[in-house]
């Protein structure tokens, strides 16, 4: 029974799928599995290693299956063991992982399978928000028409220039081309096109737009003991948090949330980050349209009010910048929605370990995860390292 | 301070408000059901919402008819500052799980938990069948009666039970309701026709809406906020196959290894509270849990004092109810060590357990 703090929380197996727009292939228990195997396989681990299992994902209603923890104990080895199901909207990949490393910070148990998913095939996303309640906001026909008018009170606020966006959705999509796992793999994207693709939510075009994809991710946790019989390098959670705030009310700022910069402090402070912009040397950010890159440069502090779209124009975010930022091509070119904040915690944790590949930002030691969602009301992030944190 | 807690930091029950459990609540958006018992919860223990280190929620879009419906009720919170939150798409039973692992981190001292569902305004026996396996069963639309009607068949023809022991806990749940202000039926209620055969009217829960809303705390704040805190000293819960083919319906394995976890055999209890939402489930619960037909080694087991599921079941809420009621037994003094049990899942697929004890007199 020790109380001596919180044990450390390191991630020794990632997993997976390549995402693309229709795995007809696979159920979305096959979809699932295919996640989840690999992580164990990169972790050199098996089933019966797994005590217990948190799997997230955004609304039922994208797959129209209520409850769907239920039908996939199964498929992820649960029976038997414990089984927690997260929903948190867009935020949910992040806070679901941080609900598992709670598990094993807490020392209710030692390893844990975490997973999210999305197969946006099996329905239709944009329509499973939009379901109208008399009297309540609906999400306007989707995110985008949600989102856009936020975006313009960014440029009208901060006189960033138009062409920021399509400079985030070019380098975005350029770096997805450097991960095999990445939905959009545009060989031929240059500014131009992106520039010239169809305006939807003005001032959000076509290419400034994340895809709809199927695919999931899974992560294993583990406790000290756990990591030391790793085959390969772990990465170390030196801090998580989750802050919410409500969607709509007189004083929300809406172009840099509370919450937001609530959530970023506290994992700062746990991580003992004082100068972020230094001491981060990748972030995997929640960029779903592409003007939330510089948005969220400020919200998280690596850049003063009003001048993140500056880093954005000089390329301190391109994989070879001083901050690269989502190096794995982000939300805008993969978008499994209840999966995609845990892709950001996964790629974060891939950099610091030194095994992202192609997109591997050279020297990584610590690397931060973000996710939002529902109304920019829901934020949950995690910085991780190559090194255990100092106890 | 508890004698058998298994965990770091002792973590208690120290509040806990339901709304009365009716059959519709049409003039009630959920905002509306779960406020007053938001401010009833915090108002016991004299907490705003701004105090609470974590707070963590359990409800169900497929009940709502929209997506992200816990938006709403989060707005009803009153998140403002933000505040640390966290949302399950299960019963509360397993939000306040999530809120008792956080408060085991040390990053929080208190949590503020609360679920809800109005199942009023659409066929719940159809929507419950969105929750099987999508591709070979849901297209099938077997309902939650129909599938709780194999399981108790299975009981009767493993001559565990009959017809007339069933009807017997439906009477008794509803007696015990009798002294229930939130329940949704109480009293003599008939036995009635057949649903689905075996199972009777009086078998099966009412249906109806509702919320309810739990304080956690740990070690002297929970000593500070309540004068007989009602301590968690074990909780755990398993899931087992979907399929109903490759389970004994007449048993639960999961809700065996939950209370082996939690420590219910470690001593007797005096208190159970069983989210047992057909009568022949009770029967499955009770040999899972060891509780005999009124006593376990010898001492008397209050089963269902509050009614139960029987008496009130909204879905979403009623496992929550069940550690919320075992927890207000102990704070009145009427019990000292309760099980509290929640499920999830066609016949009782997914059960959670926890142990709840209070300070020896």
């Amino acid at each position: 029974m020790s109380t001596s703090g919180k044990e450390p929380v390191a991630v020794v197996g990632i997993g997976q799928t390549k995402h693309v727009a229709a795995r007809h292939d696979v159920s979305i228990a096959g979809l699932v599995r295919e996640a989840a195997a690999r992580a164990l396989a990169d972790a050199e681990l098996t089933w019966a290693d797994i005590d217990a299992v948190v799997i997230g994902k955004a609304p039922d209603f994208f797959e129209g299956v209520m409850m769907p923890e239920l039908y996939l104990a199964d498929a992820l080895g649960a029976a038997g063991k414990p089984m927690l199901r997260v929903h948190t909207a867009g935020s949910v990949g992040g806070s679901t992982a941080l609900v598992a490393a709670n598990l094993v910070a807490g020392r209710v148990h030692r390893t844990v399978l975490t997973l999210a998913f999305e197969k946006q095939s099996e329905s239709n996303a944009m329509w499973g928000l939009s379901l109208p309640v008399p009297f309540q906001q609906p999400l306007l026909a989707g995110a985008g028409g949600f989102f856009a008018p936020h975006v313009r009170a960014y440029m009208r606020r901060t006189g960033a220039p138009d062409a920021v966006g399509s400079l985030v959705a070019y380098k975005d999509r350029r770096n997805a081309l450097k991960n095999p796992y990445a939905h959009l793999h545009e060989h031929d994207i240059t500014l131009e096109k992106v520039q010239a693709s169809p305006m939807l939510w003005d001032p959000i075009r076509y290419s400034e737009t994340c895809p709809s994809s199927d695919g999931a991710c899974a992560m294993i946790l583990t406790d000290r003991k756990g990591a030391g019989r790793s085959p390969r390098p772990a990465a170390w959670v030196h801090g998580g948090a989750m802050r919410s705030e409500p969607t709509l009310f007189a004083g929300k700022d809406f172009v840099s949330p509370q919450a937001g910069k609530d959530c970023a402090a506290d994992v700062y402070r746990q991580a003992g980050i004082t100068d972020p912009r230094q001491e981060i040397d990748a972030v995997e950010m929640y960029v779903p349209f592409s003007w939330y890159e510089p948005m969220w440069l400020e919200n998280l502090g690596f850049a003063e009010e009003g001048e993140g779209w500056k880093l954005t124009e000089a390329g301190v975010t391109e994989l070879d910048g001083d901050l690269p930022v989502n190096p794995s091509g982000g939300v805008l070119s993969t978008n499994p929605i209840g999966a995609s904040g845990m892709i950001r915690f996964a790629e974060a944790a891939l950099q610091v370990r030194g095994q992202a590949g192609e997109h591997q930002v050279p020297g990584a030691r610590r690397a931060m995860g973000h996710a939002y969602g529902g109304g920019a009301q829901f934020f949950a992030m995690w910085l991780v390292g190559a090194e255990p944190p100092a106890s | 301070m508890p004698r058998t807690s298994r965990h770091a930091r002792d973590v208690a029950v120290v509040a806990f408000a339901q709304s009365d459990h009716l059959r519709r609540t049409d003039e009630l958006s959920e905002v509306e059901m779960v406020m007053p018992v938001l401010h009833q919860v915090l108002a016991q223990t004299g907490l705003k919402a701004g105090e609470i280190g974590f707070t963590c929620s359990g409800s169900s879009d497929y009940l709502a008819g929209r997506a992200f419906s816990f938006t709403m009720t989060l707005d009803g919170v009153g998140a403002w500052p933000p505040i640390s939150e966290s949302h399950v798409e299960m019963d509360g039973a397993w939000a306040l799980y999530e809120a008792w692992v956080k408060i085991q981190t040390g990053e929080a001292d208190t949590a503020l938990v609360y679920s809800y569902g109005k199942s009023s305004p659409g066929p719940v026996r159809d929507v419950l069948t969105r929750q099987l396996d999508p591709y070979y069963l849901a297209p099938l639309w077997p309902d939650s009666v129909a599938l709780a009607a194999l399981q108790a068949q299975a009981l009767i023809d493993a001559g565990e039970t009959d017809e007339a022991a069933l009807a017997a806990i439906g009477a008794r749940s509803r007696a015990c309701a009798e002294s229930n202000p939130h329940a949704q039926l109480s009293g003599a209620v008939p036995q009635g026709d057949y649903q689905v055969r075996p199972l009777r009217t009086g078998d099966c829960p009412p249906i109806g809406d509702g919320a309810a809303a739990v304080i956690l705390a740990a070690g002297d704040t929970a000593r500070r906020l309540c004068a007989r805190p009602a301590w968690i000293t074990g909780i755990d819960h398993r899931i087992e196959a979907h399929s109903l083919g490759l389970r004994d319906l007449t048993d639960s394995p999961s809700t065996r290894l939950a209370a082996e976890r939690a420590g219910v055999f470690d001593a007797p209890v005096d208190t159970a509270e069983l989210h047992a939402p057909f009568s022949s489930q009770e029967v499955v619960l009770r040999k899972a849990l060891g509780i005999g037909a009124g006593d376990v080694e010898g001492q008397a087991v209050a089963v269902n004092p509050s009614g139960g599921p029987l008496a009130a079941n909204p879905i979403m809420a009623a496992g929550l109810i069940r550690i919320g009621e075992a927890a207000a037994r102990i704070h009145r003094g009427q019990s000292d060590r309760a099980v509290a049990h929640a499920t999830s899942g066609p016949c009782l697929q997914q059960n959670l357990v926890a142990v709840l004890e209070g300070d020896p007199a």
